[in-house]
């Protein structure tokens, strides 16, 4: 069924295609779904982080009441591994486990309280084996994986074990000498995308041997195109439908429940619906990497930069997911939005028995913007320059190379962002006698005032746009067209395009009535059983994909429309599918990180952020004050999510910067719940004050660019270099702890 | 069923008794549930907010955390502000529960939520239901809150997605004020 819908064209900040029943609780998300005679799925998952399986023994999990399935790798009906690029994570666990929490068995069971005890009554016999857990001794240790998954795609030829990319960018002369050097080393912890609709989806037999998934992802079709080969299935037998999805972040690229609720539902022949509990969400998805860096920044006497050195190491965990890219992304922008002719960026991913990473919002770029924004925070210090002024003077332009020799084509304002953002007023400061909510260790009451300084950070995130590297990246979309009895045009949208949240759906709709003029559009369901790929809701590429895909379609369907007089008589229609692509990327040279041809990635945004922070420097407890920040945003298609965007990125970089990170002891998450792991909640927000730069893209549909991870990228360094100003202390690794400012 | 290779493992039971570690679900609950007297079967064992989303046909609390710490699952408990996931199904037998489901009525939003559609204070959404019943506790108690009376009413229910100014935005939106 489609929902029919009458709102705005693209510029007008409409109210979400979705609103009303998110209000009222009628949205069904994946968690949410019932089907008649439904059974509940549940997963086994590895107590250790490494370790050989020698037997598992299933049979007094299948004896217990209720109980209608117990499966393990041995039931796993076609390849039994799988994954984003690399297919080297399995289904379920056979052989070894290699990170804690690792799928061994499933259950499914009338109850859900039914399949859990089942699922503790499964007797798996492990060999426990020393775990690799340090990301600086892992490329010296024992391979956790039989083969070397990552060899032969390409990248920079290297062997050492556990190596899942290693690569380099050269520019220029990196032994190049300024008048000054500052260097630093950084270390930023696991960051969880803590989305809060948990894993979930249901699982439906066709009957006929093939399978409906309703499942909250980013990525109908490569969730498609994994899960067909491991149920041993053609692509058509096996569909993939978006439920509600509870936010994602980069955290349902990877499969969850997908095949797992496929295998139980065809072997029991029932519906079978499978919900994460939080806890099982830490370990059912793919986190932040946590990254070590070191930087070198040589600069002239007048700031202009010489020459940066740079060496990136991040723990990828147990299995590859999108470790290639995020690594890539990481050395791409290790020097920021600013023109450097001499470069050395070395940066290296490995494999751990830690928990696997992959993407989150920021996906690279927020690690290397933390070290570097700290150092150009640095070098400003030894210059006794204004930090504003010091980025002012090193801004990238359009025609500038970055490091991997790529020419700057499209719009990217970086300097006219730099300014705005530090025009924007910075509030005075309160007057310390106030509520204690309003002091940091706000409702615990534990000052007043006394020990409170404030400072103030600035700082410059910068990211990609859209998949690269040569990545074949595309949306379809589809719009049937078609007349009522009284002649009047209704235009249907089809697109698998994944909303998640950020309002990719009314974009949909906008360019539809933008196009074709049309006031009734309607949106059918996002699948893979009536449209093409649309790519994931990724890389803050989906509003530029998407509306192009859509603004492509709409003006075929109205080229037939014009081919047939302008008008259809009642009951006849159009039907057209499109593809849109972007302009093409190719690889980077495996040696040097150059560019092999114009691009290797598609386009760029940058934000600025300057923020306010107050520091009880005895209790070292914090409070961020007030954001200002100014973003590239190419052109604001939806206003209202823009800002949306901006205030929800810049509260994921705070949490990142002052409470959140995955604990682990010996590869063991030791705080997966909500009481342990910290997300910002009212308290924690300051007001964010936001300035939308409009500069088209010449290369996007409507001009727009992706919005969702400028934000999160530069709010870590902007914050904690507010907290440097209030303290003093260099503060080099993230989340900032108490005692990292009172001890 | 399908004779898949591989498939052949388990056995399928139609135990309708569901017996749950020894015990035998069917333990019967009433309850008033947004006005109307409600019954259900459950187990023991089960949470109001499993009962309402499982067994009463009213999914729009949600389910995000299981311990009380998101809020996503905020209900009125006979007036009260509760987390339905702290609170057993059998505990609420005999009481009055209030859930989002609800607070539309006669085809008309709640002014809450309609402050929430509006404002933009609603992303994924899967806060949202838990955040509309604590403003509507929150406004019932204090229809005129500063800002910082709304920041510490709200600082029970997480949002990931929209970094509160917008759910600010609504509740002042809701009390007749200026966003």
């Amino acid at each position: 069924m489609s929902t029919r819908l009458e709102l705005g064209k693209v510029g007008e900040s409409v109210r979400r295609v979705d609103a009303i029943p998110k209000v009222t609780g009628e949205f069904a998300y994946a968690s949410d779904l019932f089907d008649a005679g439904m059974l509940w799925g549940h997963t086994l998952r590895s107590p250790h982080a490494h370790a050989g399986i020698r037997s598992i023994d299933i049979s007094q999990a299948l004896a217990m009441a209720g109980v209608h399935a117990v499966m393990t790798h041995e039931d796993v009906p076609g390849d039994k591994r799988y994954g984003l690029e690399f297919a080297d994570q399995p289904v379920l666990a056979f052989d070894r486990v290699r990170y804690f929490g690792e799928p061994v068995a499933l259950v499914a069971a009338e109850h859900p309280e039914q399949a859990r005890r089942a699922a503790a009554k499964i007797v798996v016999d492990y060999e426990t084996l020393e775990p690799v857990v340090d990301m600086e001794r892992a490329a010296n240790q024992e391979p956790i994986h039989p083969q070397h998954w990552t060899l032969g795609h390409g990248f920079r030829d290297d062997r050492r074990p556990n190596v899942v990319r290693d690569m380099r960018i050269v520019r220029g002369d990196p032994e190049a000498t300024g008048d000054v050097s500052v260097e630093g080393y950084y270390e930023l912890g696991i960051q969880d995308q803590a989305f809060l609709g948990p894993e979930s989806g249901l699982a439906v037999p066709d009957g006929e041997g093939g399978i409906d998934i309703y499942v909250a992802t980013q990525w109908l079709h490569v969730d498609r195109d994994q899960v067909a080969p491991c149920l041993g299935l053609p692509k058509e037998q096996v569909r993939i439908h978006l439920a509600g999805v509870g936010g994602a972040f980069g955290g349902r690229e990877d499969l969850s429940m997908q095949v797992h609720g496929a295998m139980l539902a065809l072997h029991t022949n029932r519906p079978v619906k499978i919900v994460y509990s939080r806890e099982e969400s830490f370990y059912g998805h793919v986190h932040r990497h946590p990254a070590r860096i070191w930087m070198e920044h040589r600069a002239n006497r007048d700031g202009k930069l010489v020459c940066v050195r740079a060496r990136i190491l991040l723990d990828g965990g147990a299995y590859a997911s999108s470790s290639t890219a995020v690594v890539s992304n990481a050395c791409s922008f290790a020097v920021g939005p600013y023109a450097v002719d001499n470069v050395l960026v070395e940066g290296t991913c490995v494999y751990t028995n830690n928990p696997p990473c992959g993407a989150m919002r920021g996906f690279g770029a927020v690690q290397s913007c933390f070290a570097n924004e700290a150092q150009m925070d640095k070098l400003a210090a030894a210059l006794e320059l204004d930090p504003a002024q010091l980025r002012l003077r090193n801004a990238l332009a359009p025609g500038d190379a970055l490091p991997t020799g790529q020419r700057v084509t499209g719009a990217l304002p970086v300097a006219e962002v730099i300014r705005r953002a530090a025009a924007i007023p910075v509030p005075e400061p309160e007057e310390l006698l106030r509520d204690p909510i309003r002091l940091p260790g706000g409702a615990g009451n534990t000052t007043r005032g006394e020990g409170v300084r404030r400072g103030v950070g600035f700082a410059v995130g910068f990211k990609n746009i859209g998949y690269s590297e040569g990545f074949d990246d595309y949306t379809a979309a589809r719009v049937r067209l078609f007349a009522d009895a009284e002649g009047e045009l209704t235009a249907e949208v089809h697109c698998a395009a994944a909303e998640v949240g950020q309002g990719v759906t009314n974009v949909l709709v906008q360019a539809a009535r933008t196009e074709l003029e049309v006031d009734n559009v309607m949106l059918a369901p996002h699948t893979t059983a009536s449209v093409g790929s649309a790519g994931s809701s990724s890389a803050s590429r989906m509003t530029w994909m998407a509306s192009g895909a859509v603004q492509t379609a709409c003006r075929a369907v109205k080229d037939e429309l014009e081919r047939r007089g302008g008008r259809l008589a009642p009951g006849e229609e159009i039907d057209l599918e499109r593809i849109y692509r972007h302009p093409r990327t190719a690889p980077l040279d495996p040696e040097t990180g150059q560019v092999t041809d114009e691009r290797a990635h598609v386009a760029f945004a940058v934000a600025a952020m300057r923020a306010v922070v107050e520091v009880d420097v005895d209790l070292g407890l914090t409070r961020v004050v007030w954001i200002g920040t100014a973003q590239d945003v190419g052109k604001a298609l939806n206003p209202q999510a823009v800002y949306g965007q901006i205030e929800g990125g810049t509260a994921q970089g705070l949490g990142l910067a002052l409470m959140e990170e995955i604990q682990t002891r010996d590869g063991l998450i030791t705080n997966a719940s909500f009481t342990d792991y910290l997300i910002p909640t009212a308290l924690d927000m300051p007001p964010v004050e936001s300035v939308l730069v409009e500069d088209p893209e010449p290369d996007a549909p409507y001009g727009v660019k992706g919005v969702g991870e400028p934000p999160t990228v530069v709010s870590t360094a902007a914050i904690v270099s507010a907290l440097r100003d209030a303290t003093g202390r260099e503060l080099a690794r993230v989340p900032v702890r108490p005692d990292d400012i009172a001890l | 069923m399908p004779g898949r290779a591989g498939f052949a493992r388990a056995s399928v039971r139609n135990d309708r008794s569901m017996r749950l570690g020894g015990a035998e679900v069917g333990v019967k609950i009433s309850l008033t549930v947004n006005g109307e007297p409600r019954e259900t079967e459950i187990w023991p064992g089960e949470s109001l907010l499993y009962a309402l989303r499982e067994r009463l046909g009213l999914p729009g609390s949600k389910n995000a955390c299981e311990q009380g710490e998101c809020g996503s699952c905020s209900v009125l408990l006979d007036g009260s502000l509760v987390c339905a996931c702290l609170v057993l199904a059998a505990q609420a037998d005999s009481h009055r529960v209030e859930t989002v489901e609800g607070l539309a009525g006669n085809g008309e939003l709640h002014p809450v939520q309609d402050a929430f559609a509006e404002t933009g204070a609603v992303q994924c959404g899967f806060c949202t239901p838990g955040l509309i019943v604590a403003t509507v506790d929150l406004l019932a108690r204090n229809p005129e809150p500063t800002d910082d009376e709304i920041r510490e009413a709200l600082s029970g229910n997480l949002c990931r997605c929209t970094g509160y100014a917008k759910i600010f935005d609504a509740v002042r939106l809701a009390a007749g004020g200026p966003r």
